[in-house]
């Protein structure tokens, strides 16, 4: 990563995006690897890792889906979506399923508050979301992705 | 005061335009007219902060020599704001083109879009975009566009916070002055836009500045793109002019039964009904980045400002006190009321905290939790209490 990024200080936060792309979340050992490529402290690389929400520094599944919280996608009511997602992966909020495929998660306004409830697996984002879309989108990924 | 009636305006979405062709009929102007035409527009920046765009280009340029860029501040976070989005998955080129207009007429060679990570899956289409506008503009400016990623930070769309973040580092806001005229991106000095200024600056260098000028009120010129979303049969993205009253908004857009509209989102103002036809939308009243939230009276403003307290005691970047614990009590303050911990008067305490933040945080966000927070307070205090 830090040869095809470069070794800047700029250049951090494409290595952590890249790193995250590939491996779904920063983990010590990457962290304090990078620091060690870019010449910065373990201290440095891990409070901008953890600045940053999508940055994640804990285990994730190969899908993260993050349900939006906020005002609009909460008046649409994304807590009904919350809860078909938890009962279709018996997973709760903030957890793994055990298969390492899916996390879910919450995150603040993701600009789509004419559209919801919303969500996004990984970068892909889903829109107008009612309980029957939202399984049979999560049924698609875990059969066919 | 005078309204002006609610009109729609096609001018950002709808024309094509051969961009290569305006830019090349713009560089045949000298720099210094470029910028008047732009200060003569009167265009104000559209990100919701307001400041006149041909001024942030001038001083830009009266630098001495040296490095300069122009960003394009594509990290739209605000809730209930997602126009940027659409005018760059429509209008690309356009937003390319204005950026090429500034960097001409403050000498940068290089640009950057931070466009914010939620809207990654836009990536690959505006790459082939900015690769066909690359080969485009070749012969006519020597200036490169690149696009740079967040990762989910709000308060990255605040200026100096992204250009730390472009920085490598965490997103958190400088000290001002020196403004980003002076010393921003690399401490060089820097324009930085919203995605929507770039374009009607573009605009304006397509048709001239009356035509732009015509719109709106002497305080805000033109015309804006409104993010209209919550209890309206129509939410979507609609481009108004701008000096209409929020009575005439709410007849278009509302659901019959409005009882408030938040205007400028989470950092916004809360305006109650009997408050609509006083309340005039643009810089002379209430400003908005373009966020536009319909509340009917089925909602409990309650939950509208303990969702937007969440939402700042998380985004807050925790580096000056009065914002990282002032935002976390705020929330603790209103629970406490409403579960009968605490009386009503403390309310008022909570009032003054706010106050206190809006005087002593460093940057915008902690600065304008007091709007929302008071707005709403004020209007609807019997729903914060029972």
């Amino acid at each position: 990563m830090a040869d095809k990024y470069g070794r800047k200080r700029e250049n951090l936060l494409h290595i952590l995006q890249g790193i995250v792309e590939q491996e779904r979340y920063l983990s010590d050992v990457a962290l304090t690897e990078v620091a060690r490529e870019l010449d910065l402290s373990a201290a440095q690389v891990y409070g901008t890792a953890t600045f940053y929400t999508f940055l994640d520094t804990e285990p994730r599944g190969k899908y993260v889906i993050r349900v939006c919280r906020t005002i609009s996608c909460d008046m649409k009511g994304k807590n009904r979506i919350i809860q078909a997602i938890e009962d279709a992966l018996k997973v709760r909020l903030g957890e793994t399923t055990q298969n390492n495929k899916f996390t879910l998660l919450e995150t603040n306004c993701m600009g789509w508050c004419h559209e919801g409830p919303a969500m996004l697996i990984n970068d892909q984002a889903y829109t107008n979301l009612t309980e029957e879309k939202v399984i049979e989108i999560i049924n698609d990924y875990a059969k066919n992705k | 005061m005078t309204y002006k009636k609610l009109k729609r305006i096609d001018l950002i979405f709808h024309e094509d335009c051969d961009c290569s062709q305006v830019l090349e009929k713009t560089f045949r102007k000298s720099n210094d007219e470029i910028i008047n035409d732009i200060l003569e527009s009167g265009l104000k920046g559209r990100g919701g902060a307001g400041f006149p765009t041909g001024l942030k280009w001038k001083f830009t340029a009266e630098q001495p020599s040296g490095d300069r860029f122009v960003i394009c501040n594509a990290d739209e976070g605000e809730p209930g704001t997602f126009k940027d989005r659409e005018i760059l998955f429509k209008v690309p080129s356009k937003v390319f083109s204005g950026m090429a207009v500034c960097a001409k007429v403050i000498g940068a060679k290089k640009g950057y879009i931070y466009l914010r990570g939620e809207y990654r899956f836009l990536l690959p289409q505006l790459t082939k975009a900015l690769d066909v506008f690359h080969k485009e503009i070749k012969d006519l400016l020597d200036f490169e566009i690149i696009i740079q990623m967040g990762s989910g930070a709000y308060i990255c769309g605040e200026e100096s916070a992204l250009f730390e973040s472009m920085e490598g580092k965490r997103g958190e806001p400088r000290n001002k002055p020196p403004y980003p005229t002076v010393a921003g991106f690399m401490n060089k000095p820097t324009v930085i836009n919203n995605v929507e200024t770039l374009v009607y600056a573009f605009m304006i260098c397509k048709h001239g500045p009356t035509r732009f000028k015509e719109l709106g009120t002497s305080d805000s010129r033109g015309s804006k793109v409104f993010s209209v979303s919550g209890d309206t049969p129509i939410a979507g993205i609609y481009e108004l002019e701008l000096g209409m009253s929020l009575d005439h908004f709410v007849e278009e857009f509302g659901d019959g039964d409005t009882k408030a509209v938040q205007v400028g989102g989470a950092a916004g103002f809360c305006v109650p009904r009997k408050k609509f036809k006083d309340t005039i939308i643009g810089f002379e009243g209430v400003p908005t980045g373009g966020s536009m939230k319909v509340f009917n009276s089925s909602r409990s403003m309650y939950n509208v400002l303990h969702n937007y307290l969440e939402f700042f005691e998380e985004e807050s970047c925790g580096q000056c006190t009065p914002c990282r614990v002032g935002c976390q009590q705020l929330i603790k303050g209103i629970e406490a009321v409403k579960k009968g911990e605490q009386k009503a008067a403390y309310l008022d305490q909570l009032m003054k905290l706010s106050e206190t933040m809006k005087l002593a945080s460093k940057c915008g966000l902690g600065q304008s939790v007091a709007n929302s927070f008071s707005s709403i307070v004020d209007n609807f205090r019997e729903e914060m209490i029972y």
